[in-house]
């Protein structure tokens, strides 16, 4: 693949620095309160208070939370899709906001929705999206049926409309998109809900490969306790915007006197993690 | 190969996957572009057939000098549609697909991103307005015997050139408002119709809106095209068209991509660069 070449500078950096360091990192957001009307002045609402962490490269780390905890506004900062309101982030030693261009070169990512142009096949779809990290048609006529099997994905409907396919199917090439362009940094969020057993089971088990094939570090943002069990070293338990814990699950269940980490997390938040987000500020931020 | 050239090639490898992906969606909803260039040649039709309907009423018209100003003016129109339809997509389509944050995460220029979408909608706006132009003139069996069709061409490449830095400053509008930013881009394209002469010389409009065509690249390009296809004029012959066209280009790309950066810093100050629903 022939991404533009980063300098001996950028390697070393890349080498040396944690693959991702947050600090204080905060963001808020501009809401309208509902029960006021539709031209009731809008007040800001923080989805990220003060987060504070560190991932060590080639390290998974999981952050569990409910649907609104912020997780997904973690995830759209430090692939560069939001501007903080305070605090530091950096991939790789490079600044998240300042030097979009180097970190987005580090990074990719997978999330709940597989988001592709529906009418166009997997192929296009991955061929579309390989362009912009500079890779010829050469190389993705080779590359892309070779990512394709090695997701489990069936390569000879790698020419049928995305909307043919089932949505284990689709989330499939999401994860091969992800991963044809090589990232040493690869945020995840909720990569495998709505999936079926199998197809959970099959993404988890490419998730694990990835890691000891291509030296990456993963964020894997989730609700699904199981999964961040089996695939991480550390979980972080965010709730409403605040990082309360981020320690190996072994840690986590002594800290909170817990047998499981359901009740590690019920004790560290007072609720459920299916439990939905009984705040209105917090619906959702993503 | 330096990081430089480098640099230039990925940027060049993202300017042809910006055109490539276009393709495909042509290529994907193939019976929908069956359906706009049919419904294009019905609306153009009726515009053109004014011609014949005055004579019909008894008015005194040459009905092949009006037909060809009115067919200019349709296919000028529909060109200029498609240009900033196109432009205006790089958000929208990408919103409602859902893949906008994967393409606008990716590491390419974003004013590569956005001339990779205006090459694409000149090329293919080309490809359709000639063909509709040369369905409706065999159609009506239009005489151009001093048509100098190389002036015409020179002047649709430079008037594209503006028209690809006003569509970039109508891209932004679905970036910044998610709900009504289509919407608007559609009510600036109405403008521009109002005031650029397209069926009608602007010198008949109210004195404010003929100051608002002088703004409008548009009106120089139907002016020039219609004394090349009518008149045979050359491009000599209608410079006093081609600078304005050359000036507002000018300035429209460097603006346009100006005011499509900041409205991206915008967006992502604002939490709006995601999928819609």
């Amino acid at each position: 693949m022939t991404l533009a070449a980063p300098s001996i500078h950028d390697l070393i950096r890349v080498r040396e620095a944690p693959a991702v360091e947050v600090h204080d990192l905060r963001k808020e957001f501009l809401r309208r309160d509902r029960n006021l009307g539709r031209f009731a002045r809008k007040r800001r609402a923080a989805a990220l208070k003060g987060v504070s962490f560190t991932v060590a490269r080639g390290e998974c780390v999981a952050i569990l939370g409910q649907n609104g905890s912020g997780k997904s506004t973690l995830v759209r900062l430090l692939s560069t899709l939001l501007l903080h309101d305070g605090g530091s982030a950096t991939v790789f030693g490079h600044d998240a906001f300042r030097e979009t261009r180097a970190v987005r070169r580090l990074v990719n990512r997978v999330s709940v929705e597989a988001s592709f142009f529906k009418k166009m096949s997997p192929e296009e779809n991955l061929a579309y999206a390989a362009r912009f990290y500079g890779m010829t048609p050469r190389e993705t006529d080779v590359a892309i049926p070779e990512i394709l099997a090695k997701v489990g994905f069936p390569t000879e409907r790698r020419g049928e409309p995305m909307e043919n396919l089932s949505r284990g199917m689709q989330q499939k090439v999401a994860l091969a998109r992800a991963l044809l362009t090589s990232p040493v940094l690869l945020l995840l969020d909720e990569p495998t809900t709505g999936l079926d057993p199998r197809s959970k089971l099959e993404v988890q088990e490419f998730i694990r490969e990835v890691r000891v094939e291509h030296d990456a570090t993963i964020l894997l943002c989730t609700h699904d306790l199981a999964e961040a069990e089996a695939l991480a070293e550390r979980i972080g338990v965010l709730d409403r915007g605040e990082l309360l814990c981020l320690e190996p699950a072994a840690e986590l269940l002594r800290r909170y006197d817990a047998s499981t980490l359901e009740e590690a997390f019920f004790a560290a938040t007072g609720r459920r993690l299916e439990d939905e987000e009984d705040d209105e500020d917090r619906e959702v931020f993503a | 190969m330096t990081a430089a050239a480098l640099r230039v090639r990925h940027e060049l490898i993202g300017l042809g996957g910006v055109v490539e992906r276009n393709w495909y969606l042509v290529k994907r909803y193939a019976w929908w572009e069956i359906a706009f260039f049919a419904w294009t040649v019905a609306n153009s039709l009726t515009i053109v057939f004014i011609a014949k309907g005055i004579e019909a009423t008894g008015g005194h018209v040459d009905i092949n000098r009006l037909t060809t100003i009115l067919l200019i003016g349709a296919v000028v129109w529909s060109y200029l549609g498609i240009v900033f339809e196109i432009l205006v997509e790089t958000v929208a389509w990408e919103r409602w697909e859902g893949t906008i944050e994967y393409t606008f995460m990716a590491p390419l220029s974003r004013p590569v991103h956005l001339i990779g979408m205006g090459i694409f909608a000149v090329l293919y706006g080309i490809v359709r307005a000639s063909l509709v132009f040369g369905a409706i003139a065999a159609m009506f069996h239009l005489h151009m015997p001093r048509a100098n069709f190389v002036t015409a061409i020179v002047i649709v490449g430079i008037a594209s050139v503006s028209f690809i830095g006003i569509g970039m400053m109508t891209a932004v509008l679905p970036l910044i408002s998610p709900e009504k930013g289509t919407q608007f881009g559609f009510i600036g394209q109405g403008l521009m119709l109002v005031v650029s002469g397209v069926y009608y010389p602007v010198s008949v409009l109210p004195a404010f809106m003929q100051w608002i065509a002088k703004v409008s690249p548009a009106n120089y390009a139907l002016r020039g095209m219609r004394n090349a296809i009518l008149d045979g004029a050359g491009v000599g012959a209608v410079w006093g068209d081609i600078w304005p066209l050359l000036v507002i280009g000018v300035v429209a790309v460097p603006l346009g991509l100006e005011i499509f950066r900041r409205g991206e810093i915008y967006a992502k100050r604002h939490g709006k660069l995601k999928r819609s629903g």
